[in-house]
């Protein structure tokens, strides 16, 4: 099923799920390897090229996502989990989309803050907004590095939660966003994977 | 009048030498960044193949000058490096970075003159040190005196335009490892112009 149901994820939000962590963590490594790059290498343009359009990518496949999830049912968030677990995850993903989008301004900021455009793999080009600020550049830089940072940790500490929830409390948290469980209503699964073996 | 007597009183107290003819003290001029009738500018070779230009955006400074008494000209410049400007704003970032002028540690460059060697009828050599990148290095200047005299509003400028070529290597700043063998070289542009206070 594409669309989401009351106990479980369809297969375009999983999509999204998954592309938003893979290109996550490509930028991330891609931005700290083409950082330190020198003059004269081979992709001392390349890579920030790709960066900024990944980014750009990544940006209007979240502005989607959100979309998509307003148009969907939201599936219920599991029993077993107690209701601060339930209020953090969802605080979470809060952050997760303000971060994502932080991210994208101060990554175009960067670029556009002396008026030149932001070229998206040679097809398009983003138009510079905001100019005009001392040194706009230098603090959307030290933001941009900042929200990464805080990014990643957090990522890092989703997924560590998403196996623990899988390995310790034996739920199906991460089966559903693999879209290999629903939290069936009528099963006494319903927010736990019992001892099947 | 009063202002007037104070000045007399004043250069009387300095010396009765200077009394004897009124052009004989050293007049002093602020560089005139409000109406902005100064510019410090740098070009630096990209690749080899072109001209790169820049400038400082934010700078202040003043001279003294006495055609009569070249000898006691002089000239001090303080320039925000914070403030670097080549129009393109990736690059600046990366110019003011730590790989370059590291500018949020050394935001200040300063130049202070120490001689002044007329060398023609309107051309000097100013002999002065240059702190830039917390290194502090002679660096001279050749001086092109350009007009100066009444200005239409009541006051009184003189104008110059300054060259000098400095290594950044000599200064710490990895020109040569970073930008090429043609990059070794920075071209310095000070264009002044001062109000006499």
């Amino acid at each position: 099923m594409l669309k989401n149901t009351s106990t479980a994820y369809g297969f375009v939000a999983i999509l999204f799920h998954w592309l938003t962590a893979v290109a996550v963590v490509g930028l991330f490594a891609l931005g700290l390897w083409m950082v330190d790059l020198t003059y004269y290498h081979r992709w001392y343009n390349t890579a920030p090229d790709l960066h900024r359009s990944i980014g750009v990518v990544l940006t209007a496949l979240i502005l989607l996502r959100l979309l998509w999830r307003f148009a969907n049912p939201r599936p219920q968030m599991l029993s077993s989990h107690r209701p601060w677990e339930q209020k953090l995850a969802h605080a979470v993903h809060i952050l997760f989309y303000v971060l994502l989008l932080s991210m994208f301004v101060s990554g175009y900021l960067i670029t556009t803050a002396k008026g030149q455009g932001l070229p998206v793999f040679d097809l398009f080009s983003l138009p510079a907004v905001v100019t005009g600020i001392d040194n706009l550049e230098d603090i959307a830089g030290e933001i941009h590095e900042i929200l990464a940072f805080t990014l990643i940790g957090l990522g890092a500490l989703h997924g560590l939660a998403a196996l623990k929830h899988h390995f310790i409390d034996r739920d199906i948290t991460l089966l559903r966003m693999l879209g290999r469980a629903s939290a069936d209503a009528s099963s006494p699964f319903l927010t736990n994977r019992g001892d099947t073996k | 009048m009063k202002r007037l007597l104070g000045s007399v009183v004043t250069v009387v107290a300095l010396s009765g030498s200077l009394l004897a003819s009124s052009a004989a003290w050293a007049e002093k001029y602020i560089i005139d960044t409000e109406g902005m009738h100064a510019f410090v500018q740098f070009r630096v070779k990209h690749l080899g193949f072109s001209w790169l230009y820049g400038r400082f955006n934010d700078f202040s400074g003043e001279f003294n000058f006495d055609p009569q008494k070249p000898e006691s000209n002089r000239i001090s410049l303080e320039i925000d490096t914070t403030s670097l400007d080549s129009n393109h704003a990736e690059r600046d970032k990366h110019l003011r970075s730590s790989d370059f002028l590291n500018a949020e540690k050394f935001p200040k460059a300063t130049f202070e003159s120490t001689a002044y060697k007329p060398t023609g009828d309107k051309t000097a050599q100013v002999v002065g040190n240059l702190t830039l990148h917390g290194v502090t290095r002679p660096v001279t200047i050749d001086v092109e005196h350009i007009g100066g005299g009444k200005d239409p509003w009541g006051g009184h400028r003189q104008g110059f335009e300054g060259r000098a070529v400095i290594k950044p290597n000599e200064f710490g700043i990895k020109m040569v490892e970073q930008l090429g063998p043609a990059a070794g070289e920075v071209e310095l542009f000070l264009t002044v112009e001062g109000i006499r206070k």
